[in-house]
């Protein structure tokens, strides 16, 4: 499909453009982020009926995976109020540039400039997410410490240096925003390698240099773009555009390919597989174990999840590559191969995190009421709602639709791993290269669907 | 030429491959429907046990004991609701009349895992889960096709 630049509408540009919605958007969510710190520390100690609780875990976490992500890509990063703060600091504005800010705006160091600091951030959040998502007073902790952390970022490097580099959320984000059926791009990179100014890079009094420290006229994947716009406001040459494309264009490209979001694909498959087991399982122990820090059966949960994402899930997926290579009599260099055929987990990962957010979010949808007529857990009843009792939603066919979303989710990995595999060769070596990569696939899918549906 | 291609009888035959697995009842001869009785004990955060298996047709009891604070048992699919206090029993009664895996799940607010507190009742053999196995080893074979194409 070929993408359809949405921006050609004078209404979606000037919208687009405009600082104003965004702003009131991101304002609204920082004064909500605000609040869930506050409730985490001063509201009930009851996880479900407290909005800290609530509201991120399930109710932004349902928009985030099961709406945003697959749809809009990085659309939340654009509207994220927790860089704002540290960027009003950095840019000494509010909204458009109008002065110096207070930052070092040191460059972020060459070493760290992946997302491996991302990966181990979210591999933190993984180890102690039974208390995170239960207990709000940890709750309020780790959204204050994200803020913290991202204004102390800000005043010391240049641009959003937190979201590109550190953000264990935006992270997974990145990874899979390359699925999305929307980007920004040039319309013609001729007009940028000519166009000597490059403010989309350098910032113009349009609008900020791109805070997520990318040149747009070489952009060409979703991951490290933060949909920001600032783009669409500096260029003078009206080369930007905001697209609609076809789901996963970014997969069908062979380059860029990089080892950390390759194993960020293993966190996340990893985490959806963990996370089944110990939060939607039946196994008591499981949970008990997953929840008791510091405790010899907490340990032993704590190296189980780090020995499946970092050595079990990469390692069987290495030889899966290698069996796949040696049959096919690839050329390519195994740790190429390991690195481009990870892309194939980018759609299975998202689609097991869909799958494990139905069966979640729908289980505890109804926990919203009683929050917000009484988000501190204070006896109020702001809307009425305050004694809504709690009522599953729709569990007699989520896990059909946990199946279909599974099901599509390795119909498109399994295709993802042929195309990857048909770019070094001709069609009969394709089947024997990626044949074991899709069993892998398989696998884990099967492995999904009994911990979710069976 | 487009319409020809997405025609091609490997398509037809993974069509009609994947409409078998869906409809093609069990073969599994189902057993006559007796009284089945069973003592789930709740503590935070677990059921114990923490899976049942029934026949489908079986009336089926269910004496639900908490042995530390107030639990309850929703049983998914069915939208049936107990609770029961500390040391008491309370009893669910039904016909387990739909087939497959169904989750149970706490319904009273018990301490922080509570959302996940969750047991399993097994009706007859999950036909959900393998006929969504089977869908994806198809998967598995339309992605090969594909590369074919």
């Amino acid at each position: 499909m070929t993408p359809i630049e949405l921006t050609r509408n004078r209404l979606v540009k000037a919208t687009l453009r405009a600082r104003w919605p965004q702003f009131v958007i991101r304002a609204i969510a920082l004064a909500g982020f605000l609040f869930a710190i506050l409730s985490g520390f001063i509201g009930t100690p009851v996880g479900n009926h407290n909005f800290s609780i609530v509201f991120v875990w399930i109710v932004w976490w349902a928009l985030l995976m099961l709406i945003v992500v697959p749809f809009l890509g990085r659309g939340w990063c654009a509207i994220c109020p927790i860089p704002m703060p540290g960027e009003w600091l950095q840019n000494g504005a509010l909204l458009k540039p109008c002065g110096k800010g207070f930052s070092l705006n040191r460059k972020w160091p060459k070493r760290f400039r992946n997302i491996w600091m991302q990966n181990i951030a979210f591999t933190l959040l993984a180890l102690f997410s039974a208390v995170v998502l239960t207990q709000p007073s940890v709750t309020g902790v780790v959204l204050l410490l994200f803020l913290v952390i991202a204004l102390v970022t800000s005043l010391i490097f240049e641009r959003r240096a937190f979201c590109r580099y550190l953000c264990p959320v935006g992270g997974f984000i990145g990874l899979y925003s390359q699925v999305a059926p929307v980007e920004v791009r040039v319309k013609d990179p001729a007009v940028c390698a000519v166009h000597t100014e490059k403010s989309c890079y350098t910032g113009s009094k349009d609008g900020y240099g791109c805070p997520w420290l990318v040149y747009p006229g070489t952009l060409t994947k979703n991951i490290n773009c933060g949909l920001c716009m600032e783009c669409l406001r500096t260029c003078t040459q009206d080369n930007v555009a905001f697209n609609l494309r076809s789901f996963g264009a970014d997969l069908k490209q062979s380059n860029g390919r990089k080892l950390d979001e390759a194993f960020k694909a293993f966190i996340m498959l990893g985490a959806a597989l963990i996370y089944s087991a110990v939060m939607l399982g039946p196994w008591g122990a499981l949970k008990s174990a997953a929840y008791s820090i510091g405790t010899p059966q907490w340990l032993v949960y704590a190296l189980t999840l780090l020995g499946l994402i970092y050595v079990v899930l990469p390692g069987t997926f290495l030889i899966a590559v290698a069996l796949g290579r040696a049959v096919s009599q690839s050329k390519e260099t195994l740790k190429k191969s390991f690195i481009a055929f990870a892309y194939a987990l980018v759609p299975l990962g998202l689609m097991a995190w869909i799958a494990f957010s139905l069966s979640f979010v729908f289980a505890s949808l109804s926990y919203l009421w009683p929050a917000l007529s009484d988000p501190l857990g204070a006896g109020w009843n702001l809307f009425g709602t305050a004694h809504v009792a709690w009522q599953p939603y729709l569990m007699s066919i989520v896990p059909f639709l946990q199946a279909g979303v599974l099901i599509g989710g390795l119909l498109w990995a399994c295709v993802t791993a042929r195309r990857i595999a048909a770019e070094k060769h001709q069609e009969r070596n394709v089947i024997l290269h990626a044949l074991p990569v899709m069993g892998f696939c398989f696998v884990i899918t099967a492995g999904l669907m009994g911990l979710l549906i069976g | 030429m487009m319409a020809r291609s997405r025609l091609s009888p490997r398509w037809i035959v993974i069509g009609l491959l994947a409409v078998a697995i869906i409809v093609v009842p069990n073969p599994i001869a189902l057993a006559a429907p007796a009284e089945q009785h069973f003592r789930i004990e709740a503590s935070s955060f677990q059921y114990t046990p923490e899976a049942i298996q029934v026949h489908p047709g079986d009336h089926v009891t269910i004496d639900l004991v908490s042995t530390d604070v107030v639990h309850g048992l929703y049983l998914d699919g069915y939208d049936l609701n107990v609770t029961a206090d500390p040391g008491q029993t309370a009893t669910l009664s039904f016909v387990a009349d739909r087939a497959g895996s169904f989750r149970f799940r706490c319904s009273v607010t018990c301490g922080a895992l509570h959302p996940f507190m969750i047991g399993k009742l097994n009706v007859g053999s999950n036909d959900l889960l393998w006929r969504a196995i089977g869908l994806g080893m198809l998967a598995m074979v339309a992605g090969l096709w594909a590369v074919r194409r």
